[in-house]
This record gives C-alpha cells, sequence and structure tokens, in this order.
C-alpha cells in the first residue's frame, strides 16, 4: 500500500482540546452486536458515571455490561488484581453464563499498570470462559476507536481453521461452501450465481439489517462473504486464513485492519467506506476488481438512489457544514456531502490514519475536483475552542458536533446536528443514504419554520 | 474491587464541576483523560444551556504519563485566563488523575501568579467522597477562600441589612428541580417581607461572596450541599442558619415558624402566622387529598409506598406521605449512606424499616419483596417499577431529562406542596387506572388490529423481519406484504424486502 499524500489535500494538527465520547463507549453497542458476550469495564467511578449517562435507558435493560469499580485499595495494590477479577468473573460465569468476556481497560489500569494482557489468558484457563482483553481508554483513543480496540483484539480470536458444529443452525450457506471442495450453489432464485473467488471477510460492527442489506448489494456481484468480524455471536467468529480478503466497513478501524494484515497474514482491500451511494459504489467496485470480477449494474443502482433523495438534495445544496469532530466518520460523511452539493469548511477527526483512509482520500479529493469545490482542510486532534472562533467568523449553515457544544451554538443562530446520531443511525449501504440526508437536513428544516419569527440568536 | 451496574450518586469531580460552573465567570479545568468532560454534555442536555458550559480539560494523555504534566496545566490555566478573563479558575483532579500523584497545587501556585483570575485547587479525595459530598466541600472551599481574601484586603462588610434578610445556600446546577425551588423560596421570602441578600453558587458572582455576612440568617434548603459552608459562617460569624427543608404542609409551617422566631431573636419583629394560616387554608381547600377524612373513597389511603432517594428528599417525602396524606410508608431509603444517621433520625417514627444502601440491586430486590402499591425514588426506582408493573414518581436525582421540566415545578413551598399533590394522586390513580382496564378489558375486541394477507415469506427474509424492532415490525411487514401484492409477487424474499424499502424512499 503506498501513503496517498497529494499535495491538494492539507491536513493540519491542532491542541487535542476536544470534546469526545471515552472508547469505552463502544461497549454500548458491542454488547447488543455479539449477543452472547459480556463485557466488564475495568475502572472507577467515572467510568461508570460516564457510561450510566450516556448509554441513556440501555442502561435499565440490564444490559451485559458492568464495571469492576476500582477501589482505594486496589489502586494502591493491597488487594490482590488477580483474585479480584478472579471472583468478578466467576460471578458473571454464574449470574450470566456467556461465551465471552471481554476485559476494558480504562486509563486507570494504563496507569496503576495492571497487567490484564498476563492474567487473562491463566484466568482464562482457571474459568473455562474465553476472556478478550481491550485497552479502549481515553489516554490513547477517542470515542469510536474503542471498536477498534476490540476488533483488533477479537481478530486474534478467529479460527484458522473450519470447525464443524460449533453452531449448525447459525453457520450460513458462504461457510459451508467452503467446507465442501468449493461446489458452486445454486442460489435460490436462480438469478445471482456466486462467481468462484479468494474468501472475503468484512470487518466492522454494524446493525444485523445492515450486514443483509451488504451482504445482498455483494451477492448481486456474485461476491460471496465468508464472514463478518464481529458476528452476531462470539461462537461465530469468521475462519480467517492466511492470504484471505478483508476490508472494512468503517473508517475508525484502524489497527483491526493492522492486525488483520500482520498477524493473521491477510490482504486488505484498500476501499472507500460503503456510506453515500458514492461510497456504496466505490466500496464495492474496489472489491470487484480486487477479487478479479466485472461490476454490472452499479451505474443504474448508484443513479437511482440519487434520482431518490432529489427533494433532500434540493434543501442541502450550496449550503455550508463544518465538522467539529469526534467520531472518525468525519471523512466519509464530508466526502458524501460534498457530492450532494454542499460546501465543507473544515474536517474536524480526532484521529487522521492516512494508510487506512488512502481510498477514502483519494475519493474526497475526486468529489471535490468533480464537484468544482476547493477541497477542505482536514484538522485532526481540533481544539474545540479554536473551532468556535473560526465557526464564529465562518457562519456556516450546519455543525456537526459534539452535545456538548450544540445547545449553545444554536443559541447564537448556528444549526448544529449531534455528531454522535451518525454512530448510531443506519448510514451504510445504497438504501441507507436517505437516512444520512434526513438527520443533516433535520435542523435545517426545522429552523426554516422558525426562521419567520424572527429568532435567530438567544442570547444577548 | 466490585462488580457495579449503576451508581446513585457520581464521581467527585461532578459535584465540584456542579458547583464551580453554577457560578458566573468560574471556570474549571479538569485534569483528565480524553472523554472525561462528559459533564458537559450532562450540563448542556439537562439543563438545555445556552451558553458553553464553563469547564475545559486538560488532558492527560500518554505525553503526561510518561514526563508528568510539566507546563501544560499552568499553559492551559494562563490560557483560559486570558481567552475567558474568569474571575476564579478551579483545577480539578479526578479519579485517574488523582492516583499521577503530580503536585497539582504547585502548578496552582504557579499559575495564580501569571494570570488574572485567582486559581484553586479542588481539595477532595476521589476514592473517599462521592459527587454531593465533594460539591458540598468546593462550596465551602470557595467561600472560605473570598471571605478569607476580603478579611486580608479589609473590604469584609459585617453590617447586617437593615431589614431581615437571608442568604440562600446550596441552590445548584443539575440539581433536582433547584431552579423552580429557587424561585418558589424567592416568592416566598417576597411574600414574608424578607430580602434575599445573596444565592449561592447558582448565578452568583465570587466578588459578591464578601456581602455574604450582611444577612441575618443562613437558609440551607438541601442537606446534602451547603451545610458545610452554613457551618463555616457560623463559626466565623456567629450567623445562624435554618437546615429544615420546606417540603409539605407541616414542613413549611415549620421552616416559616423558625425563621419567625429567628428573626425575632436577632431583633426583628415579624409575625408570619396569618400569613401561614392563608397560604394553608388555600391549599386544603382545593386539596380534598390531604384530608382523607371527607374523601369517600377512603380505600385509596391505605396504600403502602415506598420511599427511596437522596437524604433531603426522601425523608422529606416520607413525612408527607405520612403525615399529610395518610399513606402507610412500608419502608424508606437513602443511598446517602455517609449521613445515615441524620437520615434514621428523620423517618425512625414514620416508617417500619429503613434502608440505606448505594446498591440499586437491593432496593430493586425489597421493592419486589414487599410488593408497594406505589414507588417514590429516582430513575432507577421508576424502571424497577415498570418491570414489576408498579406506578411511581420521581422524587430524587439521580433523574433524566423528563426530570429537568421546562414547566414550573418546584418540590419546597406552597406551589411544591401543590406539585407533590399532584404526583402522588397521579402516581396513585394511574396505577389503579391499569388496573381497572385489565379488569374491564375484553381482548376478544381487538379483532380490528387483525390482517389478513397470505402472502408467504421465505425463511432468509423472515429471519430479517424479525430483527427489525417490534415497534415497527407488524408495520414494514404490512407494507412489504402490500408492495409485492401490487407487484404479484407471491414469495417475499430478502431481496423484496429491501426493493420495498426502498421503494418507499422514492
Amino acid at each position: 500500500m503506498t501513503i496517498s499524500e497529494s499535495k491538494d489535500l492539507t491536513f493540519e494538527c491542532e491542541t487535542g482540546n476536544y470534546h469526545t465520547f471515552c472508547p469505552i463507549s463502544c461497549v454500548a453497542w458491542l454488547y447488543q452486536k455479539i449477543e452472547d458476550s459480556f463485557f466488564l469495564v475495568i475502572g472507577t467511578k467515572t467510568c461508570g458515571y460516564f457510561l450510566q449517562n450516556s448509554m441513556g435507558v440501555m442502561i435499565f435493560a440490564e444490559p451485559r455490561y458492568a464495571m469492576a469499580e476500582l477501589e482505594e485499595g486496589d489502586i494502591s495494590a493491597q488487594l490482590n488484581d488477580y483474585e479480584e477479577l478472579k471472583r468478578l468473573c466467576l460471578q458473571i460465569k454464574r449470574d450470566r453464563n456467556p461465551s465471552v468476556i471481554v476485559w476494558i481497560g480504562t486509563c486507570t489500569t494504563e496507569i496503576i499498570k495492571m497487567d490484564l494482557e498476563g492474567m487473562a489468558p491463566k484466568l482464562e484457563s482457571e474459568i473455562g470462559i474465553p476472556l478478550v482483553v481491550a485497552r479502549a481508554n481515553g489516554l490513547d483513543y477517542a470515542f469510536t476507536q474503542g471498536e477498534d480496540t476490540v476488533l483488533a483484539a477479537m481478530a486474534q480470536r478467529c479460527p484458522s481453521t473450519f470447525t464443524t458444529g460449533i453452531n449448525p443452525k447459525e453457520s450460513n450457506t458462504f461457510s459451508s461452501f467452503f467446507n465442501f471442495g468449493r461446489k458452486q450453489i445454486e442460489s435460490k432464485d436462480g438469478k445471482l450465481n456466486p462467481i468462484e473467488h479468494q474468501p472475503l471477510i468484512l470487518f466492522g460492527s454494524l446493525p444485523d439489517p445492515v450486514v443483509t442489506q451488504l451482504n445482498l448489494e455483494l451477492k448481486k456481484q456474485g461476491i460471496t462473504v465468508s464472514g463478518w468480524l464481529p458476528a452476531k455471536r462470539y461462537m461465530e467468529l469468521p475462519t480467517i486464513q492466511e492470504g484471505n480478503y478483508v476490508c472494512g466497513v468503517h473508517p475508525f478501524l484502524s489497527r483491526t485492519a493492522t492486525t488483520l494484515m500482520r498477524r493473521r497474514k491477510c490482504k486488505l482491500i484498500s476501499a472507500p467506506f460503503p456510506i453515500g451511494p458514492d461510497g456504496t459504489r466505490a466500496w464495492i467496485e474496489k472489491i470487484c476488481s480486487t477479487l478479479g470480477i466485472q461490476p454490472n449494474g452499479l451505474d443504474e443502482r448508484e443513479q437511482q438512489i440519487w434520482d431518490s433523495l432529489t427533494d433532500y438534495l434540493n434543501l442541502v445544496k450550496g449550503k455550508s457544514v463544518f465538522f467539529m469532530g469526534d467520531n472518525l466518520l468525519e471523512v466519509s460523511l464530508a466526502r458524501f456531502l460534498i457530492r450532494c452539493g454542499m460546501i465543507v469548511q473544515e474536517i474536524g477527526i480526532p484521529y487522521m490514519d492516512k494508510r487506512y483512509q488512502a481510498a477514502e482520500l483519494n475519493l474526497l479529493e475526486e468529489t471535490c475536483r468533480k464537484m468544482g469545490t476547493a477541497i477542505p482542510r482536514i484538522v485532526e486532534k481540533p481544539d474545540n475552542y479554536n473551532q468556535i472562533q473560526r465557526i464564529q467568523e465562518l457562519k456556516p449553515d450546519l455543525v456537526i458536533t459534539g452535545m456538548a457544544q450544540a445547545n449553545p451554538l444554536e443559541a447564537r443562530g448556528i444549526n448544529t446536528k449531534w455528531s454522535v446520531e451518525f454512530t448510531f443511525a443506519q448510514i451504510h449501504g445504497f438504501s441507507n443514504a436517505r437516512d444520512i440526508l434526513e438527520l443533516v437536513t433535520r435542523p435545517l428544516r426545522r429552523k426554516g419554520n422558525f426562521r419567520e419569527l424572527g429568532w435567530n440568536t438567544l442570547i444577548e | 474491587m466490585k462488580l457495579a451496574y449503576w451508581m446513585y450518586a457520581g464521581p467527585a469531580h461532578i459535584g465540584t464541576l456542579r458547583i464551580a460552573s453554577s457560578f458566573k465567570k468560574v471556570h474549571a479545568i479538569m485534569h483528565a483523560p480524553l472523554g472525561d468532560d462528559y459533564f458537559n454534555v450532562m450540563r448542556s442536555m439537562l439543563e438545555r444551556e445556552r451558553d458553553f458550559t464553563p469547564v475545559t480539560a486538560s488532558v492527560v494523555d500518554r505525553h503526561v504519563l510518561a514526563r508528568g504534566s510539566q507546563e501544560k496545566v499552568v499553559n492551559n490555566i494562563t490560557r483560559k485566563d486570558l481567552e475567558e478573563k474568569p474571575d476564579l479558575i478551579v483545577l480539578t483532579p479526578t479519579c485517574t488523575s488523582s492516583i499521577l500523584q503530580e503536585d497539582l497545587q504547585n502548578f496552582v501556585d504557579r499559575a495564580s501568579l501569571e494570570s488574572q483570575a485567582d486559581v484553586l485547587l479542588a481539595d477532595v479525595n476521589h476514592y473517599r467522597v462521592n459527587e454531593l459530598q465533594a460539591a458540598d466541600r468546593t462550596l465551602e472551599q470557595i467561600v472560605s477562600f473570598y471571605i478569607e481574601k476580603a478579611l486580608k484586603k479589609g473590604d469584609l462588610v459585617l453590617q447586617k441589612t437593615r431589614i431581615p434578610s437571608v442568604n440562600l445556600i446550596g441552590i445548584f446546577t443539575l440539581g433536582f428541580h433547584n431552579q423552580h425551588d429557587c424561585r418558589e423560596l424567592k416568592k416566598l421570602f417576597l411574600d414574608l417581607g424578607i430580602t434575599v441578600n445573596e444565592i449561592v453558587p447558582e448565578n452568583a458572582s465570587v466578588t459578591n461572596l464578601k456581602n455574604l455576612p450582611q444577612a441575618w440568617i443562613n437558609i440551607v434548603p438541601y442537606r446534602e450541599v451547603g451545610l458545610m459552608t452554613a457551618e463555616y459562617l457560623k463559626n466565623e460569624f456567629n450567623m445562624p442558619y435554618i437546615d429544615i427543608t420546606p417540603i409539605g404542609l407541616i414542613e413549611t409551617t415549620r421552616f416559616i415558624r423558625k425563621i419567625q422566631e429567628m428573626v425575632n431573636q436577632l431583633g426583628g419583629n415579624v409575625n408570619f402566622e396569618s400569613y401561614i394560616q392563608q397560604q394553608t387554608k388555600a391549599i386544603l381547600e382545593t386539596s380534598q387529598f390531604i384530608q382523607p377524612n371527607k374523601t369517600n373513597n377512603r380505600k385509596n389511603f391505605t396504600k403502602k409506598a415506598i420511599v427511596f432517594g437522596g437524604s433531603t428528599h426522601a425523608s422529606a417525602i416520607t413525612k408527607v406521605l405520612v403525615k399529610e396524606m395518610g399513606i402507610n410508608v412500608i419502608w424508606a431509603g437513602t443511598y446517602c449512606k455517609y449521613d445515615s444517621a441524620w437520615f434514621h433520625e428523620q423517618v425512625k417514627s414514620f416508617c417500619s424499616s429503613i434502608l440505606i444502601t448505594e446498591d440499586h440491586a437491593e432496593v430493586g430486590n425489597l421493592i419486589a419483596k414487599t410488593e408497594p402499591d406505589v414507588i417514590f425514588g429516582t430513575q432507577m426506582e421508576r424502571h424497577v417499577g415498570k418491570r414489576l408493573n408498579i406506578a411511581c414518581g420521581v422524587i430524587s436525582a439521580p433523574v433524566h431529562i423528563q426530570n429537568f421540566p421546562l414547566g414550573y415545578r418546584p418540590f419546597v413551598g406552597y406551589e411544591g406542596t401543590k406539585q407533590i399533590n399532584d404526583l402522588v394522586y397521579n402516581a396513585l390513580n394511574l396505577g389503579h387506572e391499569v388496573s381497572l382496564f385489565e379488569v374491564f378489558n375484553d381482548s376478544s375486541n381487538n379483532l380490528t388490529l387483525k390482517e389478513n394477507i397470505s402472502i408467504s415469506w421465505n425463511s432468509e427474509a423472515l429471519e430479517e423481519l424479525k430483527k427489525i424492532p417490534g415497534f415497527i415490525r407488524n408495520k414494514v411487514k404490512r407494507t412489504t406484504e402490500t408492495f409485492a401484492k401490487e407487484r404479484k409477487i407471491e414469495s417475499i424474499t430478502l431481496d423484496v424486502l429491501y426493493a420495498s424499502k426502498e421503494s418507499l424512499i422514492n
């Protein structure tokens, strides 16, 4: 892979004084995704308080997550970490009997240098439940990168040989396809004949309906997806073998990609991410070309989606947007919005992996040229205070920002959209493009109705 | 280590931040890793604040771990000093940063040489105190700092105001209905002809703290926050304080009489009896509820209730339920473990057993075991109630956005009494209504909702349908079937399901 650093893209780096969620928030969506898992966050009251408040009503639904709350005795090593964790894990085993316990290391475990990776294998054999360790802490990572640390750890746990009988009911036709001598199987409606190609594994946690949609899009091109990391259940983690192709669906999974390449000897398909019809199309095309498959029908498919978006496109066309940056989806979203006719003034982003996002950055450049707009600057580790000065100067039509700044900006007459909604909404694939624009235009539509009342700012 | 899913009171730094950000022109700087500034989200979303929360982080990252904060904290303090020009900057350690054991006091000392603002280090132990205790301590710390500063400068005015006056201590951001309570208390004092000298910390300026001793009496409406400050002022200036919470008619009366007594002791001459009579009468007239003897459905009032919450609200509501409404409180409890002796003292004569715990599961289990007719508690108890089908009224933090209502909903004073009456009555009546509905509901009448489309779903599509959240599943099913019918498709596959979704979009 080559490092793409075009002269035209500008990257800046500020102070890193920005608001984002702590990466431990990934337990909120991962415990729902991996149905037989249990997430144990080893940290302090601060971590617990954050999760309890950010998860909203989820916390009342008896989630498969808990805090191992460190007390003064743990910090000063008066208590034995191993014995303490063993006691809690046995309790979890007794009460919930999960197929895997994921330990989430936090800032505190880093500072007191608790050796989670060292303890896990020993405890694992003692209690008989797999223990996966992910250090998703605020010292090193931001928000969605939490998922990256968990998936990178899980990538190591994917089996490398096919085993039978783990889950005969759920094991999909695709993996059995590889089991029985790669015999072509007739798809049910007879139209979509899978083409023989190297196994492809996709990585990134998505809601099941979106997984099905993306599988289906690839199936239409004759591509079979051998598995997803993560799968619905820990017991169904995909088999990964040397030489398999892997491709990411989220822009924030660089560690997972690295792990799959270096530790599992997989070949990474570097593609733009399937966000927006343009992104989805480019994603499929790249996968097709890597696997030596001639894509077909993509032109019409993409055009059809764009046509269906006309009403929203009229609303956003020519409007300016400013990404303050907190979840790493920013480049993909900006690229899609530019294609929609918006003017992006700044792309703030917590962390920019130019290698992993190379194809996405290329598509961004290409899109800007195609649409005849200036290439926005990309600000890594932004400084929220400086950004607010810039926002007040630029007066963008829409600021995509965290919830800490949204209300104050609104009071100053600036339209905002909470960035966190893009992480929880379904935004991948062709048919969800509309959902992205629904989110983006909501504040614009709502404000349109109020403007005639003459209230734009609410501060003196 | 302990296994925890839910905590009633947050970590210490939240308390400090709540106090700091309640003052005007006070900026808090957290010494914390990225993501610990969640407080800003809570304040902005729950209080629906129009201004940026005056809290920033001096981020602790790998570099800080390796080399210490060095200039970083000092630079962040002086930077904020220039940008925001606050009166005071409070450096706040967090659970994480306090383990680093950096000499933050040293940074504070250095920064205060360069900055225009005063700089303080929040003095709380993150592993020993919770949010509420930390808030109490921080308020005292800031007040005493400015009192001592004024003493040194010699501009402390000890002369009492001519008209009887009070300080309101402990009204602050993210407090349970605090804004409304504050307005109600101000109205009460206006009615009584008493001036409100200072309200701290909500919307107060630190430069005005030197005026605190001019008031005749300090009022501490909530047990959790403000007592340390009131004690400090009592020790320093011999200022008396009242720590009665005016929730419910009886306690409000006791509260007003206590003020009357104190004002008269201090040389005033007031008589509030006719005011009390008039207000009480007005409420008793409109509220048949408070006089169970007059109502004909007396059965309602042998209801069993449980109460759980912060020490102030749980004890006050227990008293209201038992003394003013004749409801049988089978047990009352609080999560303010550190204050359990006081809580015992308050409620022991009103309920048969008392629960002091920070463990929500213990509360939940006891609710399930004792099967009350109604629950008065926090958000957590509300959800326990939902699971067990027991009506619930929320009477204490921790709470969600719905407990930061835009409408006027005080808990204290006379207006608060009406509000509590509504709350209790609605909670009881709702439970009653639900059970009546179940008794009279004939489920065979619900035929109108049934569908009779007969189109087959293949197993893949059916599997996918099951993944769609329950509340829209039927709608998706119907629209897909209609879509299939229109196109003469006999069997619904995954393709059809998604084609149908896309057709809706077009």
